[in-house]
Parts: structure tokens; sequence; C-alpha cells
């Protein structure tokens, strides 16, 4: 296309603009850890994100989640709790490539639930960590999946 | 149009939001059926769920998280007229919010 001064003025602030936007939404998404997202094995992921703290294993998180997911890249599953002032949810899938799946912060005016949907890479234990007064609550779950949901 | 759907529903002991929000989430591991070439990752970092200005729930998630992200919440004491909105921030540097009125 032939290049006339006002498309190159157009063009040039659509791209100022963009890059703008970028600068930005980062300083926006300055609390999103990407070192709580990086594809390591669930055993480094466990000791970086609740690093020399105990897991406790408890009865009082009820999953409600699929034995068998047929398709790994839509699992639901639902997550609530009798454990009182929880402040923090953490979703985590033992064998995808990121175990993290989401962390959620939980406001005193919100029941312990949560709702959603992730992708499951293979066959494993979901598990699930609750934090409230400072103490970590966990319970896991198996989910058969027949096929995995993380492409590739 | 928005990409983020919220439907709620007041009940006896709380109200149930739902949203649903319209992203690709691409892992950036995925190939293109067509040209056999990598689909850069681009999904949603983070979600903000408020209720009547109120940060209710700050959610952060990577690629694991499925293709139109759904997510519920159940807020415990809601009045018709409440609002609740939800905005999200993702890899690229795209947004969105909504807001929707409780009935």
């Amino acid at each position: 296309m032939h290049t006339t001064r006002r498309n190159f003025m157009i063009k040039m602030l659509t791209t100022t603009g963009y890059a703008l936007g970028l600068v930005f939404s980062k300083t926006g998404l300055a609390d999103w850890l990407a070192s709580d997202f990086r594809r390591r094995t669930i055993g480094t992921t466990l000791t970086e994100l609740f690093p020399d703290q105990v897991l406790h294993k408890t009865n009082k998180i009820n999953l409600k989640l699929p034995r068998i997911a047929e398709n790994g890249s839509v699992v639901p599953i639902t997550i609530t709790s009798s454990i009182e002032n929880v402040d923090t949810i953490y979703i985590l899938s033992e064998k995808n490539p990121v175990p993290l799946i989401a962390k959620f912060t939980i406001n005193p005016e919100l029941e312990t639930y949560i709702g959603a949907r992730f992708k499951m890479q293979e066959t494993c234990d979901v598990i699930v960590v609750l934090k409230a007064e400072n103490q970590y609550y966990q319970t896991r779950q198996k989910v058969k999946v027949t096929l995995g949901g993380c492409g590739g | 149009m928005s990409t983020i759907k919220i439907r709620s529903k007041r009940l006896a002991d709380y109200t149930l939001v739902r949203t649903l929000i319209a992203h690709p989430m691409e892992t950036g591991k995925r190939k293109d059926d067509e040209t056999g070439e990598l689909v850069p990752a681009h999904f949603i970092q983070t979600l903000n769920f408020k209720h009547n200005d109120q940060l209710m729930s700050q959610c952060q998630m990577g690629f694991g998280v499925s293709k139109n992200p759904f997510f519920s919440f159940q807020i415990k004491s809601a009045q018709a007229g409440d609002i609740v909105s939800i905005s999200w921030q993702d890899n690229l540097g795209y947004s969105d919010s909504a807001e929707h009125i409780i009935r």
C-alpha cells in the first residue's frame, strides 16, 4: 500500500498507544508473580510456594471433582470448606507442566467457596491448599484423565 | 461486546455469582492445526471480583485454567441492587471489565 503522510501518522499513533498500554498494564500486573507459575515439578512448587510450612492434611475441605475426566482440557472443580477465616485458596494439579493452576484471595465477606474449570495433562492428584490464620491445610483427590488437555 | 458474562442468584444463605469469560487461554505449547506453528501463550493472569467496590477476591492464574474460564463465588450477604464487577488482565496487556446488578 502506498504510504501517505496521514496513514503514517495514524500508524504511529496506534503503535505508540499500544506500547503505552503495554507499559501501563505491566505496572498493574506487578503482583502477578511469574515465579509462582514457572514450569517445574510439584515438589519444588510446593516447597517454593509454601517455604518451611507444614501442610496439614484435613478432611474439612470438600472437593467436588469428577472421578474420571473424559476431556482434560475442561475439568470442573468446586471447593467448599468448614475451616474458618480462610484467606487464600490454591489449586494445584500434580503432573501439569505448571502445577499451580490458580490462587484466590478470599475476603471475609465471601463464603469459603470457589467454582472453576481447569486443564489437566494426565491422570494425577489434584491438590487444594487453604490458608487460614497463617496455617496451611491441604487435601487431594485423584482424577483419571482420558484425554490430556494441555496441548502438544 | 464485552468478553465477560455475569449471572447472579440470591439464595437463602448466600448469593451465588457466576462468571464466564471469553478468552483463548493459550498455553504456548499448542500447535496451529493448519500451519503447524506454535500458538503463542495468551492467558489471563489476574482477575478481580468486586462487590460494591470492595475487593472480594483476587485470582492469579496461569494457563492451567481452561479456555473460556468459568468461576463462581458465594457472597455471604448481598442485597438487590448491589453491584458486582469482574475485571481481568492478560499476559499480552489486554483487559476487560463488566458490571452486574444483583436482582
